[in-house]
């Protein structure tokens, strides 16, 4: 059992990932490491998630110490890391050593009856003007040292965002890889039978929390994305039986139309810099790929093909871009150059592909694809190569990454017509739903806000 | 011509149809007022003229095969009817909505959609139907006419409808 989890502990990743944990910022907490006692043991916990279907590592997330805010942030920890597929969180009523001794430093026994690898410890004090001060240990319970630490100081209001980034930190400091916790989902929010179905966008956090519409839904609004730099959603609206490409600050509820074409224009994202914005536009019976910076608002044509040429998404670097067209008689995925030259077929397979998107990592690119009557969610690498399936249904379409690359987020429809978001491990285990108040579609992930 | 006969003959069956509900509505016909010479039909329970004229009298739509937009032989026929129509009302503008079926990605049945509307616009232009009074809007996937998930329902869902404006 411990062997299955431990082990594969490389020095030079443990380099890395101290130089990671030294550069930390983090935007709403002001975050300062705790020492890290003594030298680190032998076998640490470590989670390998290239593995695929691996078993959930037990980790022990007891209340933190001194205030209800504590027992909250554990809970809003467990759940995180429990939902990643990784973690198998022990239930606290087994739990032998109490949250104020645990303070002085953890009984390890205590711990190891209970096969806990890992354990959290941690305390939450509210300090002068609503603030709030917190603290974690990450311990390693077989070796009996500390993995990591930290400390916060944040508004009482961002308990929240506080339990996400310590979710963080355990992630990263066990899997090796960036968490993806402390990010939100912007969607479409569906209503209404087949016919009529009234759409609205809501954001909300990526556990389902701070749930809010964005719109009233009296205009049709179809894929929200991020912008990678700013609290700005780019979208698709027929607000005034005008399909267009609209831009939506979250802070100011402020909307606008991007750019003056004389067609319809859809399927937008941001570049990785949040500079420009990448669409379609379909005038006279073709659709063609544009750009427009969102400063100068000068548009650029990118392709000119009679094909549809449409959901185009670039390279985390800005290179290059991967777009749906039927150039070649079906939808297929290709790749060009950002400024539109060296365009590349690169999917090879069975049937009709569509929603490329290109991961965080830059390592695949994910995608629908339909076949035989059926629909897939898929990753490729971006030649082409390697392509897998990961998850299939009688409608599941557009999907989008969390900000680490190791999870993906689409929408399942079934015939009635009922909408779901689900989220899937890349190795293609974990699936999940994630719960709406209403039916939901077109999800996008945010960057790690502390990011920003 | 013979379109007239046609909406003559389909207005004196809907009349005979709804004879019994006027009567209760008190909706009793002789809505012959655009000027017009229609005075075969001026009995109708529709306007001549009306958005509900072209779709009753007409037909407002015509439907496409699996991933194609060209317009097909029945449709021709049906596009021919419709750009007679506009020509005896030369005052109404049209919006050609173009929609594709539920078993495709949302962004490029938004495109096929517009496609689709526009082979119909196309096609009414060369009827000789100015320009001028047709626009064209694409609803993709999003605006369904049949709710059932067969192929019978996807085909009367890949379509594009001919809407008088208001």
């Amino acid at each position: 059992m411990r062997g299955a989890t431990l082990g594969i502990n490389m020095r030079d990743e443990r380099m890395k990932r101290l130089r990671h944990f030294l550069m930390i910022m983090v935007a709403v907490a002001i975050p300062a490491a705790i020492t890290v006692a003594g030298s680190p043991a032998k076998a640490e916990p470590v989670i390998d998630i290239t593995k695929g279907n691996i078993e959930p590592m037990p980790i022990a997330i007891p209340d933190f110490y001194g205030s209800q805010a504590g027992s909250d942030i554990a809970r809003v920890v467990s759940a995180d890391l429990e939902r990643s597929g990784l973690f198998k969180p022990i239930s606290p009523q087994a739990f032998i050593q109490d949250n104020a001794s645990l303070q002085q430093g953890p009984r390890f026994q205590d711990w190891r009856v209970l096969n806990a690898q890992a354990l959290v410890s941690g305390a939450a004090q509210s300090t002068a003007n609503g603030q709030i001060q917190v603290q974690f240990r990450l311990w390693d319970v077989y070796g009996e040292s500390q993995m990591t630490g930290f400390q916060y100081n944040a508004s009482q209001n961002n308990w929240r965002r506080v339990a996400h980034q310590i979710a963080d930190e355990i992630y990263k400091r066990i899997t090796g890889e960036e968490g993806y916790f402390d990010s939100r989902i912007v969607y479409v929010s569906e209503s209404g039978p087949k016919n009529a179905r009234v759409k609205r966008l809501a954001i909300m956090d990526q556990d389902g929390e701070n749930h809010r519409y964005l719109t009233d839904g009296s205009a049709l609004v179809l894929t929200p994305r991020f912008s990678p730099v700013s609290q700005d959603i780019t979208y698709m609206s027929f607000y005034n039986n005008k399909p267009r490409v609209y831009l939506f600050n979250i802070n100011t509820g402020q909307q606008e139309i991007l750019g003056d074409f004389p067609g319809m224009t859809f399927a937008p994202r941001f570049s990785p810099d949040g500079s420009k914005v990448i669409m379609s536009m379909a005038q006279s019976g073709n659709t063609d790929i544009y750009e427009m910076d969102t400063r100068t608002r000068r548009s650029r044509r990118l392709t000119d093909n009679p094909a549809i040429d449409t959901s185009p998404s670039y390279s985390p670097d800005g290179s290059r871009i991967v777009f749906n067209s039927d150039r070649g008689g079906e939808q297929q995925l290709y790749v060009m150059n950002a400024d539109g030259s060296g365009v590349q077929r690169i999917s090879k397979g069975q049937g009709r592909y569509a929603t490329p998107v290109w991961s965080p990592r830059g390592d695949l690119i994910a995608f629908t694809r339909m076949a035989q009557g059926q629909f897939y969610i898929g990753v490729m690498r971006p030649d082409g190569s390697g392509e897998r399936q990961l998850s299939s249904g009688w409608l599941v379409e557009g999907p989008t990454w969390a900000p680490n690359g190791r999870v993906l987020a689409y929408f399942v429809s079934d015939p009635s017509g009922r909408t779901q978001l689900h989220s899937i491990d890349l190795t293609g285990y974990n699936e999940r739903v994630m719960k709406t108040p209403l039916d939901g579609s077109d999800p996008a992930w945010s960057p790690l806000l502390s990011s920003q | 011509m013979r379109i007239q006969l046609i909406s003559a003959v389909a207005a004196a069956l809907l009349l005979a149809a709804c004879s019994s509900d006027d009567a209760a509505t008190g909706n009793t016909a002789g809505t012959n007022t655009t000027g017009t010479d229609n005075s075969q039909v001026a009995a109708a329970s529709v306007a001549p003229g009306s958005a509900e004229d072209f779709k009753q009298n007409v037909g407002d739509r015509v439907f496409f095969a699996l991933d194609r937009y060209d317009v097909s032989a029945e449709a021709q026929q049906q596009l021919q009817k419709q750009a007679a129509w506009l020509q005896q009302y030369p005052a109404v503008t049209v919006t050609v909505e173009g929609h594709a079926d539920e078993r495709g990605t949302r962004e490029y049945n938004l495109a096929l959609g517009e496609r689709r509307a526009n082979s119909v616009a196309n096609y009414l232009t060369a009827l000789g139907v100015d320009k001028s009074r047709l626009s064209v809007i694409s609803y993709g996937k999003e605006r369904p006419e049949c709710t059932e998930s067969n192929e019978a329902c996807w085909s009367q869902n890949r379509r594009a409808v001919t809407t008088i404006n208001r």
